[in-house]
């Protein structure tokens, strides 16, 4: 590179830079867009079941019932409330007031007194299927716990020929935002690391400065790089910010090394911001080049990249599908880094397709970029 | 560089076409251009928006490709190596180019690093830069907060930091007040004389081109003419009169269009500016039936009557009808002031800018009222203010005694409004827009159908009905606009530059429709940046930076103006003149 052309890319990165600070809307994409998203989803979304409303019907209350319906007050899974009869416990289950009803019969102490077999009523809302399965899952395991208790209590033997001793590896508390939250992570940057570069460069088309910098001496290569590399910077602060957010405020362990966490992110900022150069050599207007940067990579990113929704369980066209999703990769390499470590036969190959999906973008955005306007 | 190259054009263009797909339609932009610029002098670009300017600049600066045909700078083929002729050229895009966020002296310091500039000779460039563009003291500020002429001057100043072979500017004073129109004229003839540049000026304004050593004329993407503007206005030798008469100059102008021989009439202070056919003075015989006590008094061409008479010979205009078919406004009720439009002590600030400041003005009925001033004058903001779409921060409104902003539908319904760049449906058809637009004002069977065949007829839209709007050229969607905006016969109209851009054909046409309407009873609130316009309102108030600077009835306005230097001021005079008296005082203090 020589003085000229050096010097070209210097006043253009300092012009960069100063437009950065000048005009808050990057620093708000890179910032405060990640933040805001990472606050409401990884607050919001959870696939645990907690605090789920439940109907208690209790017929006839006694000793026994007692014993068992406080299983479910002091449960944390369970936010029981009592209904006098099944109908308005049904009722309220229509409105959605209650998930699931648990219904112990007037004969219920009675026959578990007389047969030690009493049956109780347990109705669960399978409108939300995922939902439905959970809540059936915690209900069985509480009642198993009361059972086993009751033989106890009784000196009898336990009720159940076997005990299961689940061991849950990676994530011990099973706590779904664990695995969640870095997923988010990969989804939001995704949006972020797009919304960057074709925003500001459609910045330029729209105010009619893309126009007077192609008939200067600057080359496409010299405009491209200089907007490659603020906005390098700019995401990296906002993957950290995410990152911090992550470990400090959703308590998500962190197993791996920062310094594999910062190669891998580099490499899929780079595809994202390629991604977004390719857009704003399309789209000529911030309003278009928003749209499309949310449809093409913020979607695709929620629904195909494994963060929510298992990739080995998608029809296989659709699995298919998803290895031209950037963040399917990172998302692989995040959860690993997060929860497991440094799992480097999962973190290498991701990698590797992270920096060819790079190398394919930038590459793209380069060819397209041509000095001209048509 | 070798002189004897200097008898050779600067930019040879051989039948250069290039055209543009807008939806269903192939639009011609250039339509087999054959031209050149001469060096070291300025070329004028001359034609209406939509003409082909921007595309034939942006062809010439490598960042199009033309579809057939050759360009060539300073002898490169600029198809076969845009980069070569980049380095040779200054290109100023319209809107200027500048990062609004930048200073001024970090925009030049971008564009010396872009442009290669060695640090060791960057202050004395800027220097002389600064100093001729006066805008030394504001090297600080931030470009975004300076104003439309200074914008302007950096923009230039950008362009110039490595003084280029070809400097070319796209369309510069668009918006622009007449003091830093002039200033950037000085600038360009200080340029061309000191440094031998050649310059690629592209305006919309006709009366630029005398001021061009040689201009190219373009209307549709074809050369309409070309040579030096002394040629052009030396065809019209012998026919411009001006025209005055008891009767009325709006009356006077509507008669002396239909005259036989007459190929242009327009009003020009109380008088009517005339265009014959040939050189020779309309037929005197013929005019004492429309007007007895007619005088006519010879005044020299100017370059809009070439270009007027060569559109009419050469393009088949709808011929001007007679009479004008506009229907009667409806008498409004008695007790309606006179007064139709009270604005008292108004003043509108957004956050610390005050964008309208202590502006008073009133409009009776039946008058055509003229907003004038530069882009960022507070024009729009008034108009806004007017119609309710925004509130006075201070001041009170009122149109047809009433405010807008509280008023219920039917005091809205007596108004017609025309927005900025016509505010038109643009994927409905034209049928289509002007349905809706009735049923936006209330219009619905018979009495809807009845202005839509009315608006069809009068607007001459009946050929294009089906037609989507964003299709249409720009005459037609000025039409259209206008069409709807009368849909529910309005008698009190706003029009936000209603003539921005279109051909002078077009401009005739709407100024005629006008005058009838205010013939008819209907007051008409008009804003415009076009100076000549000024001169067809009945008063007109002369805004800048927020203030009334002058108010008053065209004539007198200018007659504020008379110095013995300068016995018949022009209305850019006029202008030039209250301005510099309202900088005046500023300068002592």
């Amino acid at each position: 590179m020589n003085t000229a052309s050096f010097r070209r890319l210097r006043g253009l990165l300092r012009k960069e830079f100063l437009q950065i600070l000048r005009d808050p809307s990057a620093l708000a994409v890179a910032f405060v867009l990640p933040t805001v998203l990472l606050l409401i989803f990884g607050d919001g979304v959870s696939l645990d079941a907690r605090n789920v409303p439940l109907a208690l019907v209790v017929e006839r209350p006694d000793t026994l019932t007692a014993s068992f319906t406080s299983q479910f007050e002091h449960s944390p899974f369970f936010r029981p409330r009592r209904f006098l009869s099944i109908q308005t416990a049904e009722r309220a289950m229509a409105a959605r007031e209650v998930e699931g009803i648990i219904w112990l019969p007037s004969d219920f102490t009675r026959r578990a007194a007389s047969s030690g077999n009493s049956p109780i009523g347990v109705i669960v809302n399978g409108a939300d299927a995922n939902n439905a399965r959970i809540i059936e899952g915690y209900l069985q395991q509480v009642w198993a716990n009361w059972l086993i208790a009751q033989a106890r209590a009784d000196g009898r033997p336990s009720p159940l020929p076997l005990a299961a001793q689940p061991q849950v590896r990676f994530n011990p508390a099973v706590r779904s935002r664990n695995y969640l939250v870095p997923g988010l992570i990969a989804v939001i940057m995704t949006l972020t690391g797009a919304l960057l570069t074709a925003l500001v460069i459609a910045r330029e088309w729209e105010r009619g400065t893309m126009e007077a910098l192609m008939v200067t001496r600057a080359t496409m290569r010299e405009i491209l790089i200089a907007k490659l590399i603020p906005y390098f910077l700019l995401g990296m602060g906002g993957m950290a910010a995410s990152v911090a957010i992550a470990v400090l405020l959703f308590d998500v362990p962190l197993r791996g090394s920062l310094g594999v966490l910062a190669g891998a992110s580099a490499l899929f900022m780079l595809a994202a911001l390629g991604m977004g150069l390719l857009i704003s050599s399309f789209a000529r207007n911030q309003f278009v080049a928003g749209q499309i940067a949310i449809i093409t990579t913020f979607l695709p990113a929620f629904i195909l990249s494994g963060f929510v929704f298992d990739i080995n369980s998608m029809p296989p066209a659709v699995q298919v599908i998803t290895h031209i999703v950037a963040a399917r990769y990172f998302v692989a390499i995040l959860q690993s880094v997060f929860l497991a470590g440094n799992v480097w036969s999962v973190i290498l190959p991701n990698a590797a397709a992270l920096a060819v999906m790079a190398a394919i973008f930038l590459g793209a955005a380069r060819i397209v970029a041509r000095k001209r306007l048509d | 560089m070798p002189q004897s190259d200097d008898s050779a054009a600067a930019v040879r263009l051989e039948a250069v076409h290039r055209s543009f797909r807008s939806g269903k339609r192939v639009v011609k932009a250039l339509d087999g251009i054959t031209a050149s610029a001469a060096r070291g002098v300025v070329t004028g670009l001359i034609g209406p928006d939509g003409a082909g300017k921007t595309t034939l600049l942006r062809l010439i600066a490598g960042l199009l490709r033309g579809d057939s045909g050759r360009i060539e700078v300073m002898g490169i083929d600029v198809a076969r190596d845009p980069l070569a002729v980049q380095a040779r050229i200054g290109y100023m895009p319209q809107h200027f180019g500048l990062y609004e966020d930048l200073s001024v002296q970090e925009n030049l310091d971008l564009y010396a690093d872009l442009q290669g500039v060695p640090p060791t000779e960057r202050k004395e460039i800027y220097n002389e830069l600064l100093h001729m563009t006066g805008l030394g003291p504001f090297t600080a500020r931030v470009a975004g907060r300076l104003s439309g002429g200074m914008k302007q001057k950096l923009g230039l100043a950008c362009t110039l930091v490595h003084p280029p072979e070809l400097l070319m500017l796209d369309e510069p004073t668009v918006g622009v007040d007449p003091v830093s129109r002039r200033e950037l004229w000085e600038i360009i003839e200080h340029l061309t004389r000191t440094q031998h540049m050649t310059v690629l000026y592209s305006t919309a304004y006709l009366d630029e081109a005398e001021r061009c050593n040689a201009v190219l004329l373009i209307h549709d993407g074809r050369l309409l003419g070309s040579g030096p503007p002394g040629a052009f206005t030396a065809e019209m030798a012998g026919r411009t009169f001006f025209a005055k008469a008891k009767l009325g100059r709006r009356r006077l102008q509507e008669r002396l269009i239909h005259a036989p021989g007459v190929i242009d009439a327009v009003i020009q202070g109380s008088q009517v500016r005339v265009v014959t056919a040939a050189a020779a003075p309309p037929d005197p015989a013929k005019l004492v039936a429309m007007a007895p006590d007619l005088m006519l008094t010879a005044t020299p061409p100017r370059f809009e009557d070439s270009f007027v008479a060569r559109l009419r010979e050469k393009f088949t205009v709808t011929a001007p009808r007679s009479p004008l078919e506009l229907s009667p406004v409806a008498p409004t009720a008695r007790s309606a002031p006179d007064n139709v439009i009270e604005v008292q002590h108004v003043t509108r600030r957004f956050g610390d800018f005050v964008a309208v400041n202590d502006v008073s003005f009133t409009v009776a009925r039946g008058m055509i009222f003229g907003l004038l001033g530069a882009n960022g004058a507070g024009k729009s903001t008034t108009f806004r203010m007017l119609c309710g779409l925004l509130p006075p921060s201070e001041g009170t409104l009122q149109v047809d005694g009433f405010d807008l902003r509280r008023a219920a539908a039917p005091a809205r319904g007596r108004i017609g409004y025309m927005a900025q760049r016509f505010s038109l449906y643009g994927d409905l058809s034209v049928q289509q827009n002007l349905r809706f637009f009735g049923s936006a004002y209330r219009l619905s069977g018979p009495r809807r159908r009845a202005r839509i065949e009315w608006a069809e007829s009068e607007f001459d839209l009946g050929s294009t009905l089906d037609a989507t709007a964003r299709d249409l050229p720009l005459g037609f969607k000025q039409r259209l606009a206008f069409a709807c905006a009368l849909m529910h016969e309005p008698d009190i109209l706003f029009l936000d530059e209603p003539t921005s851009g279109v051909d002078p054909l077009a401009r005739r046409e709407f100024w005629r429709r006008i005058n009838a309407l205010a013939e008819g009873g209907v007051t008409v609130l008009v804003t415009t940046h076009f100076m000549e316009e000024a001169e067809y309102c009945d008063r007109l108030v002369i805004m800048a930076q927020g203030h009334v600077l002058a108010a008053g009835e065209p004539e007198t306005i200018k007659a504020a103006a008379r110095t013995s230097a300068r016995p018949d001021p022009t209305m850019e005079d006029a202008f030039i003149a209250v301005i510099k008296a309202a900088a005046a005082p500023a300068v002592a203090a």
